[in-house]
């Protein structure tokens, strides 16, 4: 199974096994990692399951959706990387990938 | 025979439930924590019930809150198909429907609504479906598919999902509503509009400002709806969607507050301080708006999740949200926030025509509330700037070439 860092904003690392088919933000939420809320439970729906994505993955975490662009552009603390983690399927291209995670998702 | 369990009790275990027993381990809490739960399966997500999950593209796993090994792993005790008959608040036990008393240190009830049933002749016959539990809709998706046709009393958020799954499953679907446009209690007339034109489009039928007054059968099974004027409406399967009462009965038989709901404060207590109410059960008060509401979304249910696993756990409480909710019916993303109470004017940014605006609702300069219909960025900019009761410009609210970070700002 591809492995995930999730990074919380305090610098506590969680490296998990997450099945190809489920969502980033489904990986942290499974597990009860901290730092992802996903209030809506992954229908783009709410803009809580906001993460960065180093740049070095940037690519192989596809493109945003307009959809998810709008909700991204009002979320706190907004960077070019971005992204809504609920809106990145996991696949075993994405073995390594490394999300931080805003201070606060409310 | 009374079991040791100081800790805290949870009733409920739905999202709510589910919710606030996972964040008190996330917080670090580390007395046990029992998760009484009246159904057989562990906290799983409704939303997707009438969405998703009906139209056959979620499983049961995703469908889950958490991996059911989670449990064992953290160290949250669950006891499922158990009821809670009784709280003795002195006491600090709860009655389980086993026959086992529990006791508690701090408890919180997380009951839920239940889906109001209709006392007409016929409401006990085969095929007259509700839909709150996983059960529920593992009955009404094997009684929808070709050739079935569907009629949903009750032109509310349930209903009209439901109408478009099974419109997606290839079901014919007809909506009753008692009053004259769909939503009447949760949505603007543009919205009702909005979504009667859209279901129309897509082969939903409605019955508006129709009363039912029976349902008939045929060999014990739902055939038709009978209405006050006399036709009948064939189905091969109702849906009733006609509202959800709270669970509150063990909490007022327990002497705490109760208001159509449990009433609790910002920190989700109720009138006993060892006892705790989230969610759809709960009557809180919405601190933007200076009053109290019962509201019945997964954001509510989250948000008090998260007051009362910090009120117990002594962190900083969260800070408060603006309510919202969304749905999914087509390929509509419907999102919504705050209420428009006190409102003296309506704004409409886009055209409804166009298939992508938002209304919203003002008191004066301030915006209440906002509906937005494929329209992420109302949605967004309009939930903080309701969180900000700070007065916007009226004309560049309606104008879409200005755009909502411009208003915003």
């Amino acid at each position: 199974m591809p492995k995930i860092t999730y990074i919380e904003h305090n610098g506590s690392e969680h490296v998990l096994e997450v099945k190809s088919g489920l969502s980033v933000m489904e990986g942290a939420v499974k597990n009860n990692i901290p730092g992802i809320d996903a209030d809506c439970g992954g229908a783009c729906a709410c803009a809580t399951c906001h993460v960065y994505v180093d740049a070095a993955w940037a690519d192989k975490t596809g493109a945003k959706s307009a959809m998810e662009e709008s909700m991204l552009d009002f979320a706190e603390n907004v960077e070019p990387t971005s992204r809504l983690s609920c809106q990145i399927k996991v696949t075993d291209q994405l073995d390594g990938l490394v999300v931080r995670m805003p201070e606060s998702q409310h | 025979m009374t079991e040791t369990s100081p800790g805290v009790v949870i009733v409920g275990a739905g999202h709510a439930g589910g919710t606030v027993a996972a964040l008190l381990r996330q917080y670090g809490l580390e007395t046990p924590i029992t998760l009484i739960g009246e159904e057989p399966i562990p906290p799983y997500q409704r939303p997707p019930l009438s969405k998703a999950w009906l139209k056959g593209e979620a499983d049961a796993d995703s469908l889950a809150l958490k991996p059911s090994e989670f449990y064992a792993e953290v160290g949250i005790k669950l006891i499922l198909g158990v009821k809670v008959n009784a709280i003795h608040p002195a006491a600090h036990t709860v009655d389980l429907s086993d026959g086992r008393t529990l006791s508690y240190a701090t408890l919180i009830i997380a009951t839920g609504a239940r889906a109001r049933a209709l006392s007409i002749p016929g409401a006990d016959l085969r095929g007259v479906l509700s839909l709150r539990s996983a059960a529920d809709a593992e009955a009404l998706k094997a009684a929808l598919g070709p050739g079935k046709r569907l009629a949903v009393i009750g032109g509310g958020y349930i209903g009209l999902e439901a109408a478009a799954s099974a419109r997606a499953l290839g079901a014919e679907a007809v909506v009753i509503e008692r009053e004259p446009r769909i939503l009447a209690r949760v949505a603007c007339e543009v919205l009702s509009t909005f979504f009667t034109d859209y279901h129309r489009a897509r082969g939903v039928d409605f019955e508006l400002g129709a009363m039912v007054e029976a349902l008939e059968g045929d060999g014990g099974h739902v055939s038709g709806v009978r209405l006050a004027d006399g036709r009948v409406v064939p189905c091969d399967v109702a849906l009733v969607g006609v509202g959800a009462p709270p669970n509150d009965e063990i909490a007022a038989a327990a002497g705490l507050e109760c208001q159509g709901g449990i009433v609790v404060d910002t920190q989700a207590r109720t009138s006993d301080p060892d006892i705790f109410a989230i969610g759809d059960v709960s009557h809180r008060p919405l601190p933007h708006y200076h009053r109290s509401f019962r509201l019945e979304s997964v954001a509510n249910a989250l948000e008090q999740a998260r007051q009362a696993a910090a009120a117990i756990i002594g962190r900083p409480p969260p800070p408060h949200e603006v309510t919202w909710n969304w749905s999914d019916q087509y390929d509509i993303k419907y999102q919504f926030a705050g209420v428009p109470f006190d409102v003296d004017d309506m704004l409409v940014r886009g055209d409804p025509a166009s298939g992508k605006f938002a209304v919203f609702h003002l008191t004066g300069d301030v915006i209440q509330a906002v509906e937005a219909i494929n329209a992420p960025a109302e949605f967004m900019a309009g939930r903080q700037l309701i969180g900000q009761r700070r007065p916007i410009s009226r004309t560049r609210l309606a104008d879409t070439t200005v755009s909502m970070k411009e208003v915003a700002a």
